[in-house]
């Protein structure tokens, strides 16, 4: 099969590297990606016109970010790259494609998910308040575009993302006017020990920390989250939350980037029927891969983000590994000694992943606390007393149920923002487990097609 | 607060003369429609579901906040598509509105 038609799905870290490792072994993969330009999200590239330089945009990762973009430049004239291309659904064998507006068809033999993450959230009252964005949207505004999302920004969530940000923003000459960390201390000093698989890592972390006390912006740790203050026709004005101390502390702003680490993007794994599982450590649903990156689905493997939320750096090593693994099921030679590299680099990454998960845990009790006139689907703007009463009316105690009766998972983002909350507040109001609640399935078009979508004869 | 967005660096990109909802603005080359409109107003749109209005959330295209209209009807997300010299936006949906909490 050294004609084997391979597809790769999303041209971040993983999909760069996994397309540079499979065109080394002689194979010529079609590299698909939503965006416009390589990069993915985290190593995103500025438009054309834009002049600052690696180190301003990337930071500490600046070396990382090159390297990348320049392996995608050495290999994008000898792979088929097809950028600004949805992948909307697929059926075996063969995916479904939209892009300018026309509908294609792509077949392969073999499929690599490398569609990443978007930011996790949870709900707080107020949060549908125009000018509140997530927190990997608070970054792109700066990256991306070299805007800050507001005149006085709170970053409000945990996991630490929001410490890079906020001290991105701080960098670029923003108005921090908080950080406001879920996360108490104690649960940081508790997964030292797993941190500690990535000293430097941590190191830079903990840079980020002095930076922003340094600049004296408040940080608090510990907080409950209580409200995005505001009104309809003008967004946001300022947060309130409780400290640690149990005291109420109001912080004017006009803008707040909140978000709680990320969740990964499963839809096309899902409907080639990949087999997923609950992550306790999380306490959210990843794919079922086995160490490489294979899918319980033959001929379906998965990478990055995507499949288990480990940061860039895992990223480009899944990338490779994915890409190896697929050659070994294709009974082609694989580098050994390379293999047993990245194995063994996601070993670490795995260890401070689950440190990352134990320093800064997914808020569930929020959900069971949230008012119910607090909106939980922010498309359609359906309370979370709204669905409780799914739970307590109709009896809907599993997710797609509740989705049917309540529409929460339903709206113009499909469930990415509301689902895993939603879950949570399903599951507090049935007194079971989130697992036991379920999770929402993947449903094509996996995100929204246009009526004047044309079909084009392949 | 004239702008919702404030620019931070970048600025000395040549200018791209758009309109939206007829009337003339001016933006930056490689500016998102995101970005040209929330840096002179403070929202994108109306929610069809209750008062609010909405100045997108993501920017990664995944949540759909940020859609705005061409006149012809085609449908545009705001935080992946640039500005281009006599584009013609609406921030209003040109079909009929669905209120589901009416």
């Amino acid at each position: 099969m050294a004609t084997a038609r391979i597809v790769i799905v999303g041209a971040g870290p993983a999909g760069v590297r996994c397309a540079e490792t499979l065109l080394a072994a002689g194979f010529k993969p079609i590299l698909i990606d939503e965006n416009r330009r390589d990069g993915g999200q985290i190593y995103r590239r500025q438009p054309e016109g834009f002049t600052r330089d690696y180190a301003t945009l990337y930071g500490t990762e600046a070396a990382k970010a090159r390297d990348l973009h320049t392996s995608f430049e050495r290999l994008r004239g000898s792979i088929d790259y097809r950028p600004e291309t949805l992948v909307w659904n697929l059926t075996p064998g063969q995916l479904c494609c939209v892009s300018q507006g026309r509908h294609s068809t792509v077949d392969y033999d073999a499929l690599i998910l490398c569609t990443g993450a978007t930011d996790r959230l949870m709900p707080i009252e107020g949060w549908q308040l125009a000018g509140t964005y997530s927190l990997g949207g608070a970054q792109i505004a700066l990256k991306s575009q070299a805007v800050s999302i507001g005149h006085s920004v709170v970053f409000m969530g945990s996991g630490p993302l929001l410490y890079l940000v906020a001290s991105q923003y701080l960098k670029a000459g923003a108005k921090v006017a908080a950080v406001l960390d879920t996360s108490p201390l104690g649960k940081r000093l508790g997964a030292l020990p797993k941190l500690l698989a990535r000293p430097g890592l941590l190191f830079t972390g903990m840079k980020l920390l002095a930076q922003l006390y340094r600049a004296k912006i408040p940080v608090h740790l510990g907080i409950e989250p209580q409200q995005v203050l505001g009104d309809a026709a003008s967004g946001v004005s300022g947060v309130r939350v409780s400290t640690a101390a149990g005291a109420t502390l109001n912080v004017e702003c006009d803008a707040v980037a909140l978000g709680y680490h990320l969740r990964p993007e499963t839809q096309l794994a899902d409907l080639a029927g990949c087999r997923l599982r609950f992550d306790e450590a999380s306490s959210q649903w990843l794919l079922a891969t086995d160490d490489d990156g294979r899918t319980s689905v033959s001929g379906v493997y998965a990478a990055g983000d995507g499949s288990r939320i480990r940061g860039a750096d895992a990223a480009e090593h899944a990338g490779r590994l994915v890409a190896m693994a697929l050659l070994e099921d294709l009974h082609k030679p694989v580098n050994v000694g390379l293999r047993d590299e990245q194995r063994q680099a996601l070993a670490v990454m795995e260890q401070f992943r689950l440190g990352l998960a134990q320093a800064f845990p997914w808020p569930s009790a929020q959900a069971k606390a949230l008012p119910d006139a607090a909106i939980v689907c922010r498309c359609e703007m359906i309370s979370a007393g709204e669905l409780r009463r799914t739970v307590s009316e109709k009896g809907a105690c599993e997710v797609n149920r509740a989705k049917a009766f309540s529409r929460v998972g339903m709206g113009r983002c499909q469930g990415r923002y509301c689902s895993q909350a939603g879950a949570e507040v399903i599951a507090a109001a049935a007194g079971v487990s989130v697992q036991q609640v379920g999770r929402q399935r993947g449903q094509a078009p996996v995100k929204p097609l246009s009526m004047l979508t044309e079909e084009v004869s392949p | 607060m004239k702008g919702r967005f404030v620019r931070l660096a970048e600025q000395g990109r040549p200018t791209v003369k758009l309109q939206v909802d007829g009337a003339p603005i001016e933006a930056l080359q490689g500016d998102t429609l995101m970005v040209a409109l929330l840096t002179q107003g403070t929202a994108l749109r109306q929610s069809e579901f209750d008062a609010g209005r909405r100045a997108g959330f993501c920017l990664m295209g995944a949540c759909q906040d940020c859609w705005v209209w061409t006149h012809s009807g085609e449908r545009l997300r705001a935080c992946s598509n640039e500005v281009r010299e006599g584009l013609d936006i609406l921030t209003t949906q040109p079909e009929a509105i669905w209120p589901l909490h009416g």
